[in-house]
């Protein structure tokens, strides 16, 4: 476990609004939302679609912009940046996995994770390919270099975007719906990949719906009609190792849905 | 991001796509092979012009009498009221500094006769100088001579007319019946080939003027004169100095020009401007095949752009910058078009052969047509490459990776 004695804020938004124009209406996402996320945490938000929890990971990833309010991120005030500068931090602070992966097709696994480092010069070519390789290591796929997105699981696909989003050492890592396109089974595998990650000191922050996700996070926000409804610290995580276990074994599933 | 990886990522993107980068080069190749092949033709018939015009002797200034006025009517240069004499030859011949060589030419026409074969050329009454105004060479024999043949029957033939009167035997010392007039050869001229007008000029026979113009045309009027420069570069001068003293020795007072006279220069000029015009329009017509393989080119970025909104949406969200995706589109066209000139060079360079050899057209590729080839493809690609390039940079990531 990480020492939580003296926390270090990696993240944190104050008052964050952000509305749209649809047409004639204006949709307001997130109505103020403020809180803090500290180094090594691991929070799932959660929310129910339409209640902003999508449009708070797009600013918190560096991809919009609030209307108002404040976000520092690792010490850079983010809602001020320059639609380059918001790039670099993306290239070089977050780490972005999808509900959908995102893995260019036709594409090999390493030359997947690579990319990230791609639109960063400063790191040579040799050292790209062994960042990449290391990457897969951590996620466990260090078999399937060379496979392309066809030729992998949907959990190993997904497994793939995680390296991707490992390779360039964040400081936090942005899922969204990370397990949304996956079976229980592997949704907790996935699942314990992630507190794996944590354990070895990753920031995390989860979007997802599923209560049973959320679970294995030390930390839900909930969010409901744009705004911060519960923040609760999780006295007993899950460990998804454990829930793994304690799945009936795969051959009963396939007799179960019969 | 590195040149190098966006090279990288550029090729990889054209290859995946390989028969649809395939089309878009060859609208390329077909566009710039039309290009060179036009101006290759168009070049080659002006030089090939320019050649023949040379070898019809490069100083040399033709001098006629110049169309006059009488009241509104124009009138043309065979009607004008002056005339041309043998005195302004020998006026000219003395007078003159920036000339060299003058001689009048005065043609008859009718068939040559020699036994049972006639032969049908133009009889040209000329002094001695004219074989260094027009480059002419005697191979066999000698030329007549201004001041012992003046009225005498002799002639100087070209190869053709030998070849076509005398069957292979030598013509030297025999005669020819012009007008029933017997000439006799003296002189057998050197073989010179077609001249600029694509007339034959070795089909001559040349005698002296004045043995034309009295015992066939019996006149006394002169057409043209020939004169030659003192050499090249002083056209200018030697026009100016031929119209003053023609006029001087006629005391011409009024304000028009007697005579005309025109330049080798300005003969090059007449008979290639024709052929511009052609080269001009070809060459459009091929641009317009390439502007339309550069709109290829666009469309396919286009398709390229759409297609690929959720891999742009993903390079932006793991920090690619507007500019790194812009690049990268770019680089895509511009590489579809650069392929397509090299290839396209090379296929105008064998189409140029092949129209040589097939249709015996003189072609001249230049360096120049190629370097501008390849510099108006690299153009293209970035013009037409620009638009769908900037599109896929403005994206916005969030809908980027939203859209299906």
């Amino acid at each position: 476990m990480m020492k939580l004695s003296e926390p270090q804020i990696i993240l944190s938004v104050q008052s964050l609004f952000r509305s749209f124009q649809m047409g004639e209406e204006v949709v307001h996402a997130l109505k103020g939302v403020s809180f803090d996320v500290c180094a090594g945490e691991f929070v799932t938000i959660m929310g129910t679609s339409g209640s902003g929890k999508t449009t708070l990971l797009n600013i918190l990833g560096g991809m919009d912009k609030p209307s108002s309010g404040g976000y520092v991120l690792d010490g850079v005030s983010v809602d001020t940046l320059k639609r380059d500068d918001l790039a670099k931090i993306r290239n070089q602070k977050i780490g972005f996995v999808f509900q959908s992966y995102n893995l260019l097709a036709r594409t090999s696994a390493v030359e997947n994770v690579e990319l990230p480092l791609l639109y960063n010069s400063k790191i040579p070519v040799k050292e790209r390919r062994e960042r990449a390789v290391e990457a897969l290591k951590m996620v466990g796929l260090e078999s399937r270099l060379d496979h392309k997105p066809n030729q992998l699981s949907g959990g190993q696909q997904q497994r793939v975007a995680i390296a991707r989003a490992l390779v360039n050492d964040p400081v936090v890592i942005l899922a969204d719906e990370a397990t949304g396109n996956l079976d229980t089974r592997t949704s907790y595998e996935i699942m314990h990949l992630f507190q794996n990650l944590n354990h070895q000191g990753k920031t995390i922050v989860f979007v997802t719906h599923e209560p049973d996700i959320s679970a294995f996070a030390k930390r839900t926000i909930t969010f409901r009609d744009g705004l911060l409804q519960k923040d609760v610290y999780n006295q007993s995580v899950q460990s998804a190792q454990e829930a793994l276990r304690n799945l009936p074994p795969t051959d009963a599933y396939a007799e179960m849905s019969q | 991001m590195r040149f190098s990886s966006l090279l990288k990522v550029a090729l990889k993107a054209l290859f995946r796509n390989r028969m649809r980068t395939f089309l878009s080069v060859l609208g390329i190749v077909i566009g710039v092979a039309a290009v060179i092949t036009m101006v290759a033709m168009g070049e080659g018939s002006k030089k090939s012009i320019r050649e023949q015009m040379t070898s019809m002797g490069t100083n040399a200034l033709t001098i006629t009498p110049n169309s006059s006025r009488r009241g509104p009517v124009q009138l043309d240069a065979a009607s004008s009221t002056e005339t041309l004499e043998e005195a302004d030859l020998f006026y000219l011949k003395e007078h003159a500094t920036w000339i060299k060589d003058v001689s009048p030419l005065v043609s008859a026409n009718a068939q040559a006769v020699v036994g049972n074969n006639n032969w049908p050329v133009s009889l040209s009454g000329v002094s001695q100088d004219y074989l260094e105004i027009r480059n002419y060479q005697i191979e066999d024999g000698v030329m007549f001579d201004d001041q012992l043949d003046r009225m005498a029957k002799v002639c100087v033939i070209g190869k053709t007319v030998e070849k076509n009167l005398f069957a292979g035997t030598k013509a030297i010392g025999k005669s020819i019946r012009y007008k029933n007039i017997p000439l006799k050869v003296i002189g057998v001229l050197k073989e010179k080939g077609a001249g600029g007008f694509g007339q034959d000029q070795d089909d001559v026979i040349l005698a002296p003027y004045r043995t034309v113009m009295r015992r066939m045309n019996a006149t006394n009027e002169i057409r043209t004169i020939y004169a030659n420069s003192i050499g090249e570069g002083y056209a200018a001068e030697a026009t100016e100095e031929v119209l003053a003293l023609l006029k001087e020795r006629r005391h011409w007072t009024k304000p028009t020009e007697p005579f005309r006279v025109r330049t080798q220069e300005e003969m090059i000029e007449m008979m290639t401007s024709t052929s511009e015009l052609l080269s001009v329009v070809l060459t459009a017509i091929a641009g317009i095949s390439l502007l339309v393989g550069g709109i290829g080119i666009m469309n396919i970025m286009y398709v390229s752009v759409t297609e690929r909104t959720r891999e742009i949406g993903l390079r932006m969200a793991i920090g690619a910058r507007g500019k790194d995706v812009l690049y990268q589109f770019l680089l895509e066209s511009v590489m579809i078009s650069l392929l397509g000139g090299l290839v396209g060079i090379f296929f105008g360079l064998i189409a140029s052969k092949l129209v040589q050899e097939i249709l015996s057209w003189p072609m001249s590729v230049s360096f120049t047509s190629i370097v501008v080839s390849f510099g108006v493809c690299f153009a293209t690609g970035v013009f037409f490459g620009w638009y769908p390039a900037k599109k896929a940079s403005r994206l916005d990531p969030v809908e980027a990776l939203r859209f299906e």
